[in-house]
């Protein structure tokens, strides 16, 4: 993507900055100019450019070299083309000594240009890739990825650190988009499993049977289509831990299934008669209520009891307003460069609609949110303009069509709210503004299903 | 303000005129209308170079553009030339109103190659989509076979046809649609 990089063109002769400059754009860079030395050094200090089309000879005391070695010192990683009307042998060998990296004669063969401006480019590419991948590498693995002040997120990070080093089964409850996985995660590679692997499985992703291959493995004709033996996830993740998300979704033969794993620390493959032994951490996680699951008879209670030795409730972000900004900063920070986009700051107007924002699906929601509006930026700092399909979606969502009942209207706002709060009852009646027994009342009124 | 205007600097062949209009109308689809033919640029002359400055015939088109009018295209045999490069087939204001191609390199007999006016035809088509696609704000395009992909030589704009690619048509599409409101209230 050209957007993404800037060009710099400094003459002092108009006709010849502003057609070459023409000619980029058409290219698809973002072209800035300038009419002198001063200028562009100037120009420097505000913006990084990837390229700079130098002058060599320019009126006003500061001319192409002088330039460029300032330019240099304020920013070493962009790259210098000098442009001269003459081809001198001693100018051309000062300039590359000095660091540009092309000496072109004008008028140049476009294609010649063309070839230059890709060649650097494709290595800037090159470059930025690089980067993002390694920091993707090192935040992949640390701790600290995981941002917050609050003081409940700051228990559970004490906690986290704690119980890293355990065997112990960890049991990590929170809405969806909070960020069990990375929860789970910073467990594993803070203990002494690091090394080894860490395994995930969404286990609402998939049905019985498949799941069950998936965890377990089959052998060879266990079932048709079973052509070769295959080893499960358990096995795949032998002295390391297995994360699996969403377990308060998976039924009744693979809770037994997973009891045994948890007891006896072995299983047998799908149609397999040998044991095999592992050696896996458990960390599970769901946003359902699993002890309400165990009253309803519908998650066994001996496999609870087993998942919930070590409890992890991670706080919707509604709960931890505090923590809005300095997210937001981050995802600038780290997805920005990703997407090549040259935005950093966030307007307070802006700010103001994230923070009185639900946020129902919490971290995620918000990181998907600043990311649409980074696509979608023109500037440098995120505007309310750039969040404007936030407020079309709010709205779009509560806007109460004039044909309904007030009974109808009753009813819809407490289906909106209750999907907002995730079937929380307490949380709903407080945005209602009324009790719980009124609202249980209202539900059974209108015959509301609770989720 | 439903017309693209086409015009001759200078003498140009009739049936280069007539092709342009035919090829430029498929894609933008506006009315497509031949203006009389204006001098040669004289006034856009470097000796130096012997060549004609793309950049001060721009500047002097916009003057013509009458407000029925929504693109001009100028069209003239002089080699075309801006200060950094040592030729431009075309040139064109990025999303303003005036374009120029020229014909001079477009020409087989420019290669030392026996004159073949199909293939001038062909050519000139597809620089002249090229550069007014500049002015509905279009970008150079990855895809080599879409006119709106970069030609800095003459094999390149044999190799690419005389059609936008499904993304080009889109943005052009959308371009289009938003320039019809500041149209009208231009008016």
């Amino acid at each position: 993507m050209k957007a993404h990089w800037n060009i710099m063109v400094v003459d002092d002769e108009e006709v010849m900055r502003e057609s070459l400059a023409a000619w980029l754009r058409e290219d698809g860079y973002n072209v800035d100019t300038a009419i002198s030395g001063k200028d562009a050094i100037e120009k420097s200090r505000m913006k990084d450019y990837a390229i700079y089309f130098i002058d060599l000879k320019m009126p006003g005391g500061v001319d192409g070299i002088e330039t460029m070695m300032e330019i240099r010192r304020i920013q070493p990683e962009s790259s210098i083309i000098i442009v001269t009307a003459y081809a001198t042998v001693d100018t051309a060998i000062t300039a590359m000594k000095e660091g540009a990296q092309e000496y072109i004669v004008k008028p140049c063969n476009p294609e010649e240009i063309s070839l230059l401006v890709n060649r650097i480019i494709k290595i800037k590419n090159l470059q930025r890739e690089n980067t993002i991948l390694r920091k993707k590498l090192t935040r992949q693995y640390s701790f600290c990825d995981i941002i917050s002040k609050n003081s409940k997120m700051m228990e559970i990070f004490n906690l986290v650190k704690e119980v890293a080093s355990l065997r112990s089964t960890v049991l990590i409850q929170g809405e969806s988009g909070t960020g069990k996985e990375l929860i789970a995660r910073a467990i594993h590679y803070s203990g002494e499993r690091a090394d080894k692997p860490f395994i995930g499985v969404s286990c609402a992703a998939l049905t019985e049977t498949l799941l069950e291959t998936e965890l377990f493995g089959h052998e060879k004709g266990s079932f048709t289509g079973a052509s070769n033996q295959k080893k499960g996830k358990f096995e795949t993740a032998n002295g390391g831990t297995i994360f699996l998300d969403e377990i308060g979704d998976i039924s009744g033969k693979l809770q037994l299934n997973l009891l045994r794993v948890l007891q006896e620390k072995n299983f047998y493959r799908v149609g397999g008669t040998q044991q095999i032994d592992v050696d896996v951490r458990v960390i599970a996680a769901t946003n359902k209520n699993l002890s309400q699951a165990v009253r309803e008879g519908i998650f066994r209670d001996d496999l609870f009891y087993r998942l919930n030795v070590i409890n992890i409730q991670i706080p919707p972000l509604r709960d931890r307003r505090e923590d809005i900004p300095l997210l937001i900063h981050n995802f600038i920070e780290r997805l920005a460069p990703e997407l090549g986009r040259d935005v950093g700051d966030i307007s307070e107007g802006a700010l103001k609609i994230l923070l009185n924002y639900d946020w129902p699906g919490n971290v995620r929601e918000l990181e998907n949110a600043v990311e649409r509006a980074i696509v979608t930026c023109k500037t440098h700092t995120l505007t309310e303009e750039d969040f404007a399909f936030f407020n079309k979606q709010e709205q779009q969502e509560w806007a109460v069509p004039a044909n309904l009942t007030l009974d109808e209207i009753e009813n819809r706002a407490i289906i909106d709210t209750l999907h907002h709060t995730h079937g929380n009852i307490k949380e709903a009646a407080s945005r209602l503004g009324v009790d719980r027994s009124t609202l249980y009342d209202r539900i059974k009124k209108y015959n509301l299903p609770r989720n | 303000m439903n017309t693209i205007h086409l015009v001759a600097l200078g003498q140009v062949d009739k049936e280069i005129m007539k092709s342009l209009e035919v090829g430029i109308w498929q894609i933008f689809g506006f009315e497509l209308q031949l203006l009389p033919a204006l001098p040669e640029p004289a006034y856009a002359y470097e000796a130096k170079r012997n060549q004609y400055s793309s950049v001060s015939i721009l500047h002097e088109l916009v003057k013509y553009r009458s407000n029925d009018s929504v693109r001009l295209l100028g069209v003239t045999e002089k080699d075309l030339c801006i200060p950094m490069l040592s030729f431009v087939f075309g040139h064109a204001q990025l999303q303003g109103s005036a374009a120029v191609i020229s014909l001079a390199r477009l020409r087989q007999e420019f290669y030392n190659l026996p004159p073949n006016q199909t293939i001038l035809l062909n050519r000139a088509v597809k620089e002249a989509i090229h550069e007014l696609g500049h002015t509905f704000g279009l970008l150079h395009c990855q895809d080599t076979s879409c006119a709106m992909s970069l030609s800095n030589a003459i094999h390149l704009v044999d190799s690419k046809t005389d059609e936008l690619c499904r993304n080009c048509s889109i943005i052009l599409e959308e371009n289009i649609k938003n320039l019809k409101p500041l149209l009208k209230l231009e008016k």
